[in-house]
């Protein structure tokens, strides 16, 4: 293994792991408050009992997500100084106001789990609050500077130095919205999905479990809104996508031959060496329509670039197709929710083929949201910087670098193991009297 | 000019990092040494003090490496390259020292399950201190090259003088913890426990703090140079020596809130001590905070947010302190 595949391995590891505490950290205190939220209201001791749980649940998984960050942070330095050295300046914004927000995360987190009792009622759903914004926070920020790898701006390159740094336009480049928009509802849909899936699963076992309704009943109002809106913030992300990297664009589709009328393609495998994408289902003119609100427009194909340009065209493709599957049969269950909610507002959420339908989609929004950042970040190779710098410059001169990715890795695989198993015996298992908080 | 106030804030917040931080890693060494009739009731006392604050006191850290990333690039990068190895390494320390932490807290509190944690915990608590310690040194030593320039990923760091420095910023860290947990501790016996702790830790970091000393006539002759002779040498150090007795004093006659605020004090001026030392280089002797700075449209920009983000942090520190740690207003 080369150092620089070692290397992005290594970087891929990480942000496997870390982006699901991530997603979590973003929106599980939010259900944790809605939860503290609705026991002040109505006083049932079950939401108390359910703030608790998933306050505990945030803790852990907090925790995790905050030493992988941590990991994160210093390995874009330790793997990739030259792309550090030439682009920390340009950058370095909204990684600064992210260390603000997650300050403010890390500090109200302190004070809502510890602090039962020793702050008023009112402070205490407060600093929920604070911890629920400033980890969105948090999350936008650090999306905004994967986003300006993508879309790089706010500089000028006069002879490959970057001269006349604007900060605050470099956090306002074209991709900023989008993602951190596509990305803010990811977190949200894929941890209410999961969170609903888990405690739909028990509630076909004990179908009257107060607990585990209130619980699946939150989770599930937090998931379905976001899901049903997801497609919508894909549809803009595309649409960056198809004006700002073409080449990416056509990836996704596997579509090589630039053209008027361009078909979508679902599933298929993209055959690189032949330049065409097979067993594909053909929805004609499907994606000029979709990427550029046009029947007729012209769609350019990978033909059209280098080939040294190319990313990984198939991982590319099916990573697509996979984030999209997922993402449209969330959104299918989110309208089934809406329409069950409505008619059925007092058996809701129980019927048991529902039930089994929310247990199936509980991993969805994760396997979407790992796709995605699949098609993120192998759609921009082999660029680092897109069109500036490539990632084989900026990987560090470090040799056997496939220690540290074998370190990481097996570290990993371990504390994923350990997180799993705590979070199922101590967060998940049915309340079965006291225990400390 | 801005540049340097950048960083000299980016020396502020390291040694919040080590105040704080510090500590909470300090607690891990204590928890190892956990001993006596009280044993059991000290590795409460610590988990305690610690659980709340660690994961706040742990972003001090990531604000030490944004703004060095942001300000400084050339250097972080130089930072990254060199010292690949004991940073890995340092990394694996904080995934461990946090994770074991908390897994401890929410796993059954079976003896032996907690002991497995406690233990992964406190060796992790005591093998980070060291690795940041190397790191710091070896950025001091002179020793950092640019790959190019011949510069090795090894030599820089394994060396008397980096080792020298782990081991005083692991002395410093458990001596910061003993003594705030003194004034932590509900009730007289247990007080005392981390009072003769704290005595014997303040011994280690004159002892360590010595060894270094020595050792960078040979091991980092700039740094050694600016400590004998540089201009805020003898105010800086001779307050290091009053606070260090103070605190000491403080120590022995029980005046525990008193021995906190010295403590923080000599640990605060010891690193000023080494920052003023090193001033102007970031990575001796390649990059200056001048030479590795960004330009103004970037610094200018960034102080005006450190600075309006430490209006939001404030308060926000301050509400932690003041509910866990019985901070008066």
């Amino acid at each position: 293994m080369s150092d620089l595949l070692a290397a992005r391995s290594q970087m891929a590891v990480s942000l496997i792991f870390h982006i699901v505490f991530a997603a979590i950290g973003i929106a599980m205190p939010l259900l944790m408050v809605i939860a503290e939220w609705r026991w002040q209201r109505t006083g049932d001791e079950e939401y108390l009992t359910l703030a608790k749980r998933w306050g505990r649940g945030t803790a852990i998984l907090f925790a995790v997500g905050a030493v992988s960050g941590t990991v994160l942070s210093f390995e874009l330095g330790l793997l990739w100084p030259r792309f550090m050295g030439y682009a920390g300046a340009i950058i370095g914004m909204p990684f600064s106001l992210e260390g603000f927000a997650f300050f403010t995360e890390a500090v109200f987190l302190g004070v809502y789990l510890y602090g039962w009792g020793k702050v008023s009622p009112r402070a205490h759903l407060l600093s929920g609050v604070a911890v629920a914004v400033s980890g969105m926070l948090s999350g936008i920020f650090v999306v905004i500077a994967n986003a300006w790898m993508n879309t790089p701006a706010g500089f000028t390159l006069v002879n490959g130095v970057p001269t006349d740094i604007r900060p605050f336009a470099a956090m306002a480049n074209p991709h900023a919205f989008p993602q951190t928009l596509h990305m803010t509802l990811a977190a949200y849909a894929a941890t209410g999905f999961a969170v609903a899936g888990i405690h739909a699963l028990l509630l076909r076992r004990d179908p009257n479990n107060g607990f585990h309704r209130k619980a699946c009943g939150i989770a599930l109002a937090v998931g379905a809104v976001t899901a049903v809106l997801q497609p919508f913030s894909g549809d803009i992300m595309a649409k960056a996508v198809a004006r700002n990297q073409p080449v990416k664009l056509a990836a996704f589709e596997g579509h090589f031959e630039t053209r008027r009328g361009a078909p979508l393609h679902i599933g298929g495998w993209p055959d690189e060496t032949k330049g065409e994408t097979r067993w594909a289902l053909k929805i004609p003119k499907g994606l000029s329509l979709l990427a550029f609100n046009d029947p007729d427009a012209e769609v350019r194909g990978l033909n059209d670039f280098p080939r040294e340009n190319w990313p990984p065209v198939a991982i590319v493709h099916l990573a697509f197709q996979l984030m999209v599957a997922c993402g449209t049969v969330m959104a299918l269950v989110g309208l089934w929710a809406t329409w069950r909610r409505w008619r059925h507002p007092v058996s809701w959420p129980a019927s048991r083929r529902f039930l089994l339908a929310l247990a199936l989609s509980a991993p969805l929004g994760f396997v979407a949201i790992e796709a995605g950042w699949i098609v993120t970040e192998v759609g921009r190779q082999p660029w680092i910087i897109y069109g500036i710098m490539r990632t084989e410059d900026a990987v560090t001169p470090m040799p056997g670098l496939i220690v540290p990715f074998l370190t990481f890795t097996v570290l990993y695989l371990l504390l994923g193991a350990m997180t799993v198993w705590l979070i199922w015996r101590q967060v998940i298992a049915s309340p079965r009297g006291a225990r400390h908080g | 000019m801005v540049e340097v106030i950048i960083a000299g804030l980016m020396a502020g917040a390291l040694i919040l990092y080590a105040l704080l931080g510090g500590a909470d890693y300090g607690g891990g060494v204590w928890d190892l040494l956990a001993t006596g009739p009280r044993a059991r009731e000290q590795r409460q006392l610590i988990a305690d003090a610690i659980a709340p604050v660690w994961e706040a006191n742990h972003v001090w850290l990531i604000l030490v490496l944004v703004i060095l990333f942001t300000a400084f690039p050339p250097a972080f990068a130089a930072i990254g390259t060199a010292l690949h190895i004991p940073l890995t390494l340092m990394l694996v320390g904080v995934v461990l020292r946090g994770t074991a932490f908390t897994f401890r807290h929410y796993d059954d509190q079976h003896d032996q399950v907690q002991r497995r944690w406690s233990l992964i915990f406190s060796i992790a608590s005591i093998i980070t201190p060291i690795l940041l310690g190397v790191s710091v040194g070896a950025v001091a030593s002179g020793n950092i090259r640019a790959p190019e320039a011949g510069g090795s990923f090894i030599w820089p760091w394994l060396a008397p003088f980096p080792f020298a420095v782990g081991f005083l910023a692991l002395a410093l860290f458990a001596f910061l913890a003993a003594v705030f947990l003194t004034v932590e501790a509900g009730d007289r016996a247990l007080a005392d426990d981390f009072r003769r702790r704290a005595i014997w830790a303040g011994i280690a970091v004159f002892v360590t703090a010595g060894l270094a000393l020595l050792l960078a006539r040979r091991g980092a002759p700039i740094i050694w140079e600016h400590l004998l002779r540089g201009r805020w040498a003898a105010p800086l150090q001779i307050a290091t020596a009053l606070a260090a007795i103070g605190a000491f004093a403080a120590l022995w006659t029980r005046r525990f809130r008193l021995s906190r605020l010295l403590a923080a004090a000599q640990v605060s001026l010891i690193l000023a001590g080494w920052a003023t030392a090193q001033f102007p280089w970031l990575v001796v002797p390649e990059h200056t905070i001048q030479s590795a700075a960004a330009p103004d449209s970037v610094l200018r920009p960034l102080l005006v947010a450190l600075l309006i983000g430490a209006l939001v942090l404030a308060p926000s520190v301050y509400t932690l302190m003041r509910v866990f740690k019985g901070v008066k207003s």
